[in-house]
């Protein structure tokens, strides 16, 4: 497909992006054995907005100090992570099938001393945020305009950290900092609302200082609306509710809990793999 | 006792004057803070650098994720809270954000051990040593006396790492001269002997050499190791004073599990087997009262230390 500027794939390149990411991430997991292909298929499409069209970042510098911070709190979904990161160049894509080897850099959560691009070791659930709230206070610091994004879980909001988090954010005026929640409505056992309700989380964040913006988190186009107008509000911490259905893009895991980490037999794969070439 | 007529020096100013003496030469110092501006001493710091002292609130998991963040955007953060919050509550955050994700932060447990002594358990922070002390690469540190408190912000201000100063509020006498150098992961010998070593650090450590004199009064020469840092382990030096003395006493403001005595008795089962004696809380949540004297209580007044000592001699033979 051809672009007018390669440093800015449109919408409709993005998406065919995200499928390419989804069939790697789903033939990664497979040949590995393991991984948690529900909340990867849900957060793929944010995380592949954010890498090739938002984010300020140089795969061949991945610590320039200038660069925006990406943290991936919802860390038991690193395969996507490292899926989206070998396609943009921070990793040779000949490193995937060494997922979840033994001694592998990729480990089942990104780990910052063995990944370029990973900015925080992340896999207990809550600790995203109130590290994107330190970064983001360096920079406000330092006077300088790099910014930080921060992509958590739905079910992963009632760690309580979050929200201490969320407080400090809105209190000093942390406008560089901006939260993504993969808003899949699914955790690990149950949904979400049966499990420990989060309420309206459009009030909640709304309650505690931040500008809020909702999106369908699987609509590149809209995604890059919400993500090219930040901060929402000047002065105030951002969060994006990007609804999402966890399993997206394959018809038999979409919106299924138990596809949280599952892994598919050969004929589910293959199935699989059929529907990501055709899908949307 | 002697000692309780010499000057006492709250070890938290010497952090306080330290710090600002580096926020001063190093724009990227900053202090991170859980309301604790007063406990910390940290309102010199607020009054020079008010953007500069990032107050989380009473929230003790985002103010070290906080520290964790503010380092990776090129801050030197010391992140400052009363020891049994900063630990205890905060313990996942110090493992997965500061330890695991090698990132440098300098965490600062004021008021450690029982210096909230009077109020309970819930207050004392007597198992630290054993929570942060397995943490790899993270550097446990707990000076004895103001300038060693000094030096020990100096290094770790002015070195790359991850650090833990644990801090104490309880007032202790100068022990080292202005020019000490201040090395971690190295015990300093403060009195040579050969009949038997006291170990200590922080608010132990003049309590050992105190018992150290009182066994000198009766012939025994006791050599004291101060050691300040408690991981990594002087283990060169565990092994010297078993090979040397044959047979070491550990005190230390903490529980005799999992602590300094722990870290040494690891090194002697391995290396030098002798006889050791572990001084500390006794496996118990502790009665209330002064540090001072819950120190006394549990059997570290320096004639309870030189009483022990005693009986270690007698297992030596």
């Amino acid at each position: 497909m051809q672009t007018q500027d390669p440093e800015k794939p449109t919408a409709a390149e993005l998406a065919e992006l995200s499928r390419r990411i989804r069939r790697l991430d789903l033939e990664t997991v497979y040949r590995a054995g393991a991984g948690h292909l529900g909340g990867e298929m849900s957060v793929l499409d944010l995380l592949t907005v954010l890498y090739f069209r938002v984010l300020r970042v140089w795969p061949e510098r991945p610590a320039d100090p200038r660069r925006d911070r990406l943290v991936l709190s919802k860390g038991h979904t690193a395969c996507a992570l490292y899926c989206v990161l070998a396609e943009r160049g921070f990793l040779g894509r000949e490193t995937l099938p060494g997922f979840l080897g033994f001694d592998s850099p990729l480990n089942g959560h990104p780990n910052r001393v063995k990944v370029p691009g990973v900015e925080t070791n992340t896999g207990p659930l809550g600790h995203g945020l109130p590290v994107g709230v330190g970064m983001a206070k360096a920079a406000q610091l330092a006077g300088a305009d790099w910014r930080t994004f921060v992509v958590c879980g739905d079910g992963e909001l009632q760690e309580g950290s979050n929200w201490e988090a969320a407080m400090a954010a809105a209190h000093h005026g942390l406008d560089g900092l901006t939260l993504l929640v993969d808003l899949n409505g699914l955790q690990q056992g149950a949904r979400v609302e049966e499990t420990n309700h989060l309420g309206s989380l459009e009030e909640k964040f709304t309650a505690f200082g931040w500008a809020v913006r909702e999106v369908d988190g699987h609509d590149h186009g809209a995604l890059l609306e919400v993500l090219e107008d930040l901060p929402a509000e000047r002065g105030s911490p951002t969060c994006i509710l990007a609804h999402t259905r966890k399993g997206r893009g394959i018809s038999f895991m979409e919106d299924r809990v138990e596809w949280h980490h599952k892994v598919p037999s050969r004929e589910q794969y293959e199935q699989a793999m059929a529907e990501l070439e055709t899908g949307s | 006792m002697k000692e309780a007529t010499k000057t006492l020096h709250d070890c938290r100013d010497a952090f306080a004057r330290e710090l600002e003496c580096r926020a001063e030469a190093d724009d990227r110092v900053v202090a991170v803070c859980n309301d604790s501006v007063g406990s910390s001493k940290l309102t010199g710091f607020r009054d020079r650098w008010p953007e500069r002292l990032v107050n989380v609130g009473i929230a003790e998991q985002n103010l070290v994720g906080v520290g964790a963040g503010l380092a990776n955007g090129g801050c030197i953060p010391f992140v400052c809270a009363a020891s049994c919050f900063l630990t205890g509550r905060a313990l996942e955050q110090i493992k997965a954000d500061v330890a695991y994700s090698e990132v440098d932060v300098k965490l600062c447990g004021i008021s450690s051990g029982m210096a909230y002594g009077e109020l309970g358990p819930t207050h004392h922070s007597v198992e630290d040593y054993a929570w942060l002390r397995v943490l790899p690469g993270l550097t446990v540190i707990a000076p004895a006396d103001p300038v060693e408190t000094r030096e020990a912000v100096r290094y770790a201000a002015l070195h790359p790492g991850r650090f833990f100063l644990r801090l104490s509020r309880v007032g202790v006498p100068a022990l080292f001269p202005e020019d000490h150098e201040f090395v971690p992961g190295r015990a300093d010998r403060l009195r040579e002997g050969g009949d038997l070593t006291l170990i200590a650090n922080g608010t132990l450590t003049w309590r050992a050499l105190a018992a150290a004199e009182l066994l000198a009064g009766e012939g025994v020469e006791a050599r004291v190791l101060n050691m300040a840092t408690v991981a990594p382990l002087d283990r060169a030096a565990v092994v010297a004073a078993a090979r040397e003395t044959g047979a070491l006493l550990t005190c230390e403001e903490h529980s005799v599990h999992g602590g300094l005595g722990s870290a040494v008795a690891e090194v002697v089962v391995e290396e030098v087997p002798v006889p050791m004696r572990i001084l500390g809380v006794p496996g118990v949540f502790a009665i209330t009262g002064s540090a001072n004297a819950l120190l006394d209580h549990y059997g570290m007044a320096p004639a309870a230390i030189a009483e022990a000592g005693r009986e270690l001699l007698r297992r030596k033979g």
